[in-house]
């Protein structure tokens, strides 16, 4: 469905992306990680066809984006960052124009746009001024906007951004209704909302892919050793000694509040272990808790691995 | 053709809805009502003067005398006035990033354009419409040529259409809406003045400075003459314009 090749684009001599080369097949939902600054913003740009690249291509169904730049935008929809409003205008005005200028016509127009009112919850406002509305409407109204013409393909720049948690949820459960019949990229500072919506995560970092794969796939990839974490009552001495004694314990962090961070050889199962020793040593053991790596860690591990190596 | 008119449309929705339309229209209507009435004091005071002295009456024209002068005075009001109507065009687009919507839609950069300038266009022939009803009055009371009155609006349009699409140009650089109006300003006055040149200047450069002043070519459409080197050069003065926005406009996508 959507091809991209070695996309580059430079700003001036920076280069805001580099060689970016992915797929995403047809219905699928692909997240774009990265921290700010790092070419999501260029990229979903460049495949909206409002942006040109500097070298590479991308083909969106087939489509050259640059030479066929207007059978494109027919089929994709596309939410910036900063969702273009015109703010003198009504909702229902708003959202015809959209339409319009999608090449919809006539009855068409009215249909679709009472269906994503309805869609994005915008019945009560349909009638006020853009200006006047509260972000979260607002964003849901640019989201509207690229909905409005039923495009095959969804780009999306932080939808959810600005919103508050009941509005973040409507959004995030109207994203993964439209999953079952669109192809979406969406990027997120929200970690867990890309791990609750898209199949596929692409990490980026300074304008280069920094890991493609799912999120399983990611997790289970970076996953070099187990963590536990132990939290004891007694403030008992040498316990960082004694741990560390244990075979298979790789490192000894202590916490806050008699809290201990262990990272230990993959699949050592360290509990019993550990256990043993807390009632030897008479430390009051509270909990012994395992903790599996979150999309965060991997978001951190991937981009700052990569600083490292670079540094 | 159909996205060029909704784009106009959309445009001239914004106008009607802003208090810019009102104010400038307003302000355009008050300037010329006191012109042209001054122009018609004079004309009468003269007419009464004639009458005593029977030799003078030879010479008194309303078309010369009232129509032709107030609508010089029109086309000066419009040099100041179109910068702030096209203004907004896309500076503030690209400034409320509605651009991108335009921009990721599947529509061509000239119908944009063209949209923008149809729109500007409508709202100043809105604004000459309404002060038609001074020469509407002169035709209620008197027996003006309509031959050049007719000829005179549509200099006049055309001369508007060249400050637009000037407008539309500056508006397509900057995303700053003071920065096109004066750089529309700026650029209109001087075409408007570039004639003066032309005696400093050597014969051949000299004519080519007189060719390219934008109200030379008024001058004859004021007096019921339709030339065609004169609609030339408006409408390849407009075109130019809109053609450089083309290009601007495109090449901010490359860089």
């Amino acid at each position: 469905m959507i091809e991209v090749e070695n996309l580059t684009k430079h700003y001036g001599p920076r280069k805001a992306i580099n060689n970016l080369t992915f797929q995403v097949a047809q219905g699928e939902v692909v997240g774009f990680l990265g921290p700010n600054g790092a070419g999501k913003s260029t990229t979903m740009n460049i495949l909206s066809c409002i942006l040109p690249a500097s070298s590479g291509t991308a083909r969106i169904r087939g489509y050259d984006i640059f030479e066929h730049s207007l059978e494109i935008r027919k089929i994709i929809g596309y939410l910036p960052e900063n969702p273009p409003l015109y703010p003198d205008m009504s909702v229902r005005d708003y959202l015809m124009f959209a339409a319009k200028i999608r090449r919809m016509t006539g009855k068409q127009t009215g249909t679709a746009v009472e269906r994503v009112i309805e869609n994005c919850s915008l019945k009560d406002v349909g009638h006020r001024i853009i200006g006047r509305l509260s972000k979260g409407y607002q964003q849901r109204v640019g989201l509207a906007q690229a909905l409005v013409h039923d495009p095959d393909i969804l780009i999306l720049d932080e939808p959810t951004i600005g919103l508050d948690p009941i509005q973040i949820i409507e959004i995030r459960k109207l994203i993964q209704e439209l999953a079952a019949s669109h192809t979406i990229i969406l990027s997120s500072h929200i970690l867990p909302e890309i791990a609750q919506i898209c199949q596929r995560v692409i990490i980026i970092n300074e304008g280069e892919i920094a890991a493609v794969d799912s999120l399983e796939g990611l997790t289970a990839s970076l996953r070099k050793s187990d963590r536990l974490s132990l939290t004891i009552r007694n403030d008992g001495n040498k316990v960082e000694e004694k741990l560390n004694s244990l075979k298979q314990v790789l490192s000894v962090l202590p916490g806050e509040k008699n809290q201990f961070l262990l990272e230990c050889e993959l699949n050592s199962n360290l509990q019993d272990e550990i256990a043993r020793l807390a009632l030897e040593n008479q430390w009051g053991l509270v909990e012994i808790k395992p903790l599996s790596l979150t999309l965060e860690d991997v978001f951190l591990k991937l981009t700052i691995e990569e600083k490292d190596v670079k540094a | 053709m159909r996205m060029t008119w909704i784009i106009a449309k959309r445009d001239l929705g914004s106008f009607f809805n802003s208090p810019i339309f009102y104010v400038v229209t307003t302000v355009f209507l008050i300037i010329y009502s006191f012109m042209f009435f001054n122009i018609l004091n004079f004309f009468s005071f003269q007419s009464f003067q004639a009458r005593q002295l029977q030799a003078m009456g030879m010479n008194l024209n309303l078309n010369e005398m009232v129509i032709e002068p107030s609508l010089q005075n029109m086309s000066v009001i419009l040099l100041m006035i179109i910068p702030i109507i096209t203004m907004r065009s896309f500076a503030d687009e690209k400034k409320m990033k509605t651009f991108r919507l335009l921009l990721s839609s599947p529509v061509h950069l000239r119908e944009i354009i063209l949209g923008k300038f149809l729109a500007c266009m409508i709202v100043v022939a809105v604004m000459i419409l309404i002060s038609s009803y001074s020469v509407g009055f002169l035709f209620l009371l008197g027996e003006p040529e309509p031959g050049p009155v007719v000829t005179g609006y549509l200099g006049v349009l055309l001369m508007a259409g060249c400050f637009v699409s000037v407008g539309i140009f500056a508006s397509s650089l900057t995303d700053n809406q003071i920065v096109a109006a004066v750089l529309t300003f700026g650029f209109s006055l001087f075409m408007w003045v570039i004639g003066w040149g032309a005696q400093a200047a050597g014969s051949t450069t000299g004519q080519v400075l007189q060719y390219l002043s934008i109200v030379d070519h008024l001058d004859r459409f004021l007096k019921g003459l339709v030339d065609t080197s004169d609609l030339v050069y408006y409408l390849s003065f407009i075109l130019f314009s809109l053609f450089l926005c083309h290009r601007v406009l495109d090449s901010n996508r490359w860089r």
